[in-house]
């Protein structure tokens, strides 16, 4: 066994010429997880990072610990496979709208709803950036691009509502750039026992450039996120003067502080609240209101790998180590002499 | 039937018989299947040898009574070597005119047709669709015909419990059971104790089975039903502890085994498809074995699971059938690109697109072989008996983990349902699976070959010092980094065909029954091994010069399989599919073969190959 000796962000460095395009977000994402990686007092060796297909999905050979390439949507196969195999190990998916909203949807939802101890890293760009320039899942309606010329007419799929429908134990949202939250966002993934999905905004500045300028630019994003902090009022602003408020029973409302209105007429931040609570959360954005980044849902249920060792253990114990002989001996047998 | 007669403990005499050949029929409601599995474990306890075949309707409970929800269940016992269950049933039990129309065509002329009387009513006839009743229009003239009021009977024998009429109705297989007990003289005691356990905490199913089963043999030993009752005496089979074995629980036993040799943890991902699913139940109930079984959410992370946990150093295995294959491909060619070690289970079915899920056929030969994208190299195996299950899961292992790459095995619905009896194997004499994990950093790169079979070392996630990415993209040839190098590209095509190519060097010599050369030389693969083994039996008695030669191994094929083609004038190859083997061994050796090619969703029967046989050798040249 090793213990865990102190690393730097440079021992995550990998090889590997990194091969996204100048200014692409892919590189503070990179970044922020070598660094992040470098602090969580986990042996190097016990990281594993599983990939799809997509630009996002060229991250493992840029990280300098056990990885894995797979193919277009099916990471959290190989990564269930991975984790169920050897629970001792820290698993992440490192994924993109594409690869995890449109061809691999079916095994993220499934994924989440086991609840398998692995961490998704979901960079959203809303487009398709390898194949150069089509419209994804989470574009918005009436993008024009290649494939699309005069605007497509899909309803983009909302990827912090997805999850939350999959009933999703840990989900967060953060931005490329936004570094220090990112880092923060990575370890609170990385601390919770379950499948942790956090999704990410990520700016393709060659197909999709300022898709996320209100949220992603200073002077405009401190008027439009909305950090989420648990057990604190939902106040945002960049003089901290609105918030937001129950309107009715099932909706929200963005209103101004001041003229009677205080911070306890706002609603408290609970992680561990209800999935309505989350899914009123999940529906907000601008320009009807701020993005919410931060833990949006964080609760504790067991998780799948840990489950599967504890059933096996519980057999093993109540039944006796197997004994491959005595296997082939069940059922009727009869001497032929 | 031979007619030897020899007197037996009991009032009346019994006929000696060497063989033979028995079918229930009857809804897939009926316990059909229940009976059929009964009578084979009383047979082999009785110590014949034996080979059954369950065909069933792909609908769970099909509409009562009509040809569509017909189930059957044959059996051949005999006292010396079984290969399959028999072209032609010597005796039918059919439990409702549905069941008597699908299967009577099969009966053999002057057999025994034991029929459900009450079942042949007015509206039992109409579901299925008999415009005249056959027990008076005269068709069933030409068998020796037994009508039996079962459904009265075991109401009877089940009167003092008082259940409700439909329970008690259910019983009736059991009577028909007994009733075939009786026939052949077989032993009711396993089968008692065997409905005590199968049905404990139902103390009146318990007593209603029981009765109706006693009550089908003592109603045949009152009134002496048949004119004659048979005795097969046991089979002189090779010294040494037997069971009855299906093929699916011998895949599920041969994988365990493998992991048990080998110290590694058996995972299994598989998605429910007919008929692999049993592979999926068999092996989820070896929990304390470490086994573990993931039933994922679709074909193709059955897979991607398994190759996770290959990567992370878990033998691997997937089970599925022909569509399941289609979706399984891709990430089949990350595993061949990746070079892990898996194996992939094709338990093929009647096709294509859904086809008839419940039925046989061998129509993934070329599949398995060759149908995926690129030059997509893959050891294939196929099992040619219920039993042979359990080499071939354990032969697969051993390869796949020695050559680091995946193996396909192929089974059929044939085989996966089919049960025959199984001689335990010595375990201390299967050849080991060695298995070590790269642990040394010191010169490590990820795509430095084995100088002998080519394998690439298995560095699993965890080890210190041997942090490594792999992916589908193609790699160096060395280091396994990205390389987008066209010589090193086409090196690695190469690569990766010579190591599948070389597992030839792992294949016993070729096995050659008969003469070693000459005449006509009989080429299987897979589950027609019982058939083509009867037919050349049966023509080898005739006097006819006929080989044969079964292959396990279809890629590689055995490197001396050329050189035999060509000692021989003639090669037939029979196969359940237009011809799937004939042209890779064309292909391979340019040695012309016949074919001989049925596609109807069933085994060949022995007298269909034994008919070809003699219509090459006999004909006139």
């Amino acid at each position: 066994m090793s213990t865990p000796t102190a690393l730097t962000k440079k021992d995550l460095v990998s090889s590997q010429e990194v091969r996204w395009c100048p200014g692409c977000g892919d590189y503070a994402i990179l970044s922020a997880a070598q660094q992040t990686f470098a602090e969580l007092g986990v042996p190097k060796e016990k990281f594993v990072i599983v990939s799809g297909i997509g630009c996002s999905s060229r991250f493992p050979y840029y990280m300098n610990t056990f990885g894995f390439h797979t193919i277009h949507g099916r990471a959290p196969a190989v990564a269930t496979g991975i984790k169920v195999a050897n629970p001792d190990l820290s698993v992440w998916i490192v994924t993109g709208d594409g690869d995890a909203l449109s061809i691999g949807g079916n095994h993220v939802i499934h994924l989440i709803r086991r609840n398998v101890d692995v961490k998704v890293l979901l960079f959203d760009n809303r487009i398709y950036g390898l194949t150069k320039g089509q419209y994804s899942p989470t574009s918005e309606i009436g993008k024009r691009t290649k494939s699309t010329p005069f605007g497509s007419i899909d309803r983009p799929l909302n990827p912090v509502a997805l999850a939350l429908g999959a009933g999703a134990t840990f989900v967060a949202r953060s931005i490329d750039v936004y570094t220090t939250h990112l880092r923060e966002t990575l370890r609170d993934a990385h601390g919770h026992r379950g499948t942790a999905f956090v999704h990410i905004f990520q700016n393709c500045n060659i197909y999709n450039d300022g898709a996320f300028e209100n949220i992603r630019e200073k002077g405009q994003r401190e008027d439009n996120l909305l950090h989420l902090k648990h057990g604190e009022p939902l106040v945002f602003g960049k003089n901290q003067d609105r918030g937001i408020r129950l309107s009715g029973a099932f909706a929200t409302e963005v209103v101004s502080l001041g003229n009677g209105l205080t911070e306890k007429d706002l609603l408290v931040h609970d992680e561990t609240a209800p999935m309505s609570y989350a899914a009123m959360l999940a529906e907000l954005q601008p320009p009807h209101g701020p993005m919410p980044i931060g833990v949006i849902r964080r609760v504790e249920v067991p998780a799948f790998d840990a489950e599967m060792r504890d059933r096996i253990a519980e057999f093993t114990a109540a039944r006796g180590p197997g004994d491959i002989a005595r296997a082939i001996r069940s059922g009727n047998t009869w001497e032929v002499t | 039937m031979s007619t030897e007669v020899s007197p037996v403990g009991t009032a009346s005499a019994r006929e000696s018989i060497d063989r033979a050949v028995v079918r229930f029929a009857g809804d897939s409601g009926d316990g059909v299947q229940l009976a059929g599995n009964r009578f084979t474990a009383a047979t082999a306890a009785a110590g014949n040898d034996l080979a059954t075949f369950p065909d069933f309707p792909a609908e769970i409970r099909a509409p009562a009574g009509t040809l569509a929800g017909v189930s059957g269940f044959q059996i051949q016992f005999a006292s010396e070597a079984v290969y399959t269950p028999g072209d032609r049933p010597d005796v039918l039990v059919a439990m409702n005119p549905a069941a008597l129309k699908v299967n009577i065509h099969d009966l053999r002329p002057g057999g025994i047709l034991i029929l459900n009387l009450d079942s042949f009513k007015e509206v039992d006839l109409r579901k299925a669709g008999c415009a005249t009743n056959p027990l008076e229009d005269g068709s069933l003239d030409g068998y020796q015909v037994i009508r039996v009021e079962m459904s009265r009977l075991t109401k009877a024998a089940l009167k003092e419990l008082a259940l409700p009429a439909q329970t008690a109705d259910r019983s009736k297989n059991f009577f028909a059971l007994g009733m075939s007990y009786f026939l052949f003289n077989r032993p009711m005691d396993g089968t008692l104790r065997w409905i005590e356990k199968k049905f404990a905490g139902q103390e009146q199913l318990i007593e209603a089975n029981r009765l109706a089963l006693k009550a089908g043999f003592a109603y045949c030993e009152a009134t002496e039903v048949f004119p004659s009752a048979y005795e097969v005496p046991a089979a002189r089979l090779v010294p040494g502890t037997y069971r009855n074995i299906s093929g699916n629980q011998a895949l599920a036993l041969g994988f365990v085994t493998a992991a048990s040799k080998s110290g590694l943890t058996l995972f299994q991902g598989s998605y429910p498809i007919t008929p692999a699913s049993d592979v999926l139940h068999e092996l989820s109930t070896y929990r304390n074995f470490g086994v573990v079984t993931f039933q994922a959410e679709d074909e193709i992370a059955a897979i991607g699971s398994v190759i996770g946990a290959s990567f992370a150093g878990a033998l691997g295995i997937t089970t599925t059938s022909g569509p399941g294959m289609a979706l399984k491909s891709e990430f089949l060619t990350l595993a061949i690109m990746t070079e892990l070690p898996l194996v992939v289970v094709d338990i093929q079915r009647a096709g294509p697109s859904t086809g008839m899920p419940t039925k046989t056929e061998q129509g993934d030969l070329l599949l398995a072989v060759h149908g995926r994208f690129s030059e997509s190299p893959c050891i294939v195996l196929a099992a040619r008996s219920p039993a042979d299950c359990f080499e071939v899961a354990y032969e697969a292992c051993r390869l796949a983990v020695r050559h680091m790459t995946p193996v396909i095995i192929l089974s059929d619905g044939f085989i996966a349902n089919g049960a025959e009896p199984w001689r335990l194997p010595d375990l201390d004499a299967l050849d080991p699976i060695d298995v070590r994990y790269r642990t040394d950093p010191e010169g490590f790169k990820p795509y430095l070959r084995d100088p002998v079979t080519l394998a690439r070392p298995w560095a699993i996630p965890g080890t210190v010092g041997l942090e490594h990415r792999i992916g589908g993209l193609e790699k160096h040839e060395e280091t396994g980094d990205v390389s987008y190098d066209p010589d090193n590209h086409e090196r690695m095509v190469h690569l990766r065909a010579e190591k599948v190519a070389r597992v030839a060097d792992d294949i016993p010599p070729t096995e050659v029954v008969g003469e070693a050369q000459g005449g006509l030389l009989v080429v299987g693969w897979g589950s027609t091994w019982g058939s083509i083994t009867s037919a050349v039996r049966r023509a080898r008695t005739r006097g006819l010069r006929v080989s044969q030669l079964h292959l396990r191994h279809l890629n590689p094929m055995p490197r001396d399989l050329g050189e035999i083609l060509g000692r021989f004038e003639r090669v037939l190859v029979p196969e359940i599919n237009l011809g799937q083997l004939a042209l890779l061994l064309q292909g391979r050796y340019l040695k012309p073969v016949i074919r001989l090619n049925r596609v109807r969703g069933l085994p060949f029967t022995a007298a269909e190959i034994l008919d070809k046989i003699i219509e090459i050798e006999e004909r006139p040249r």
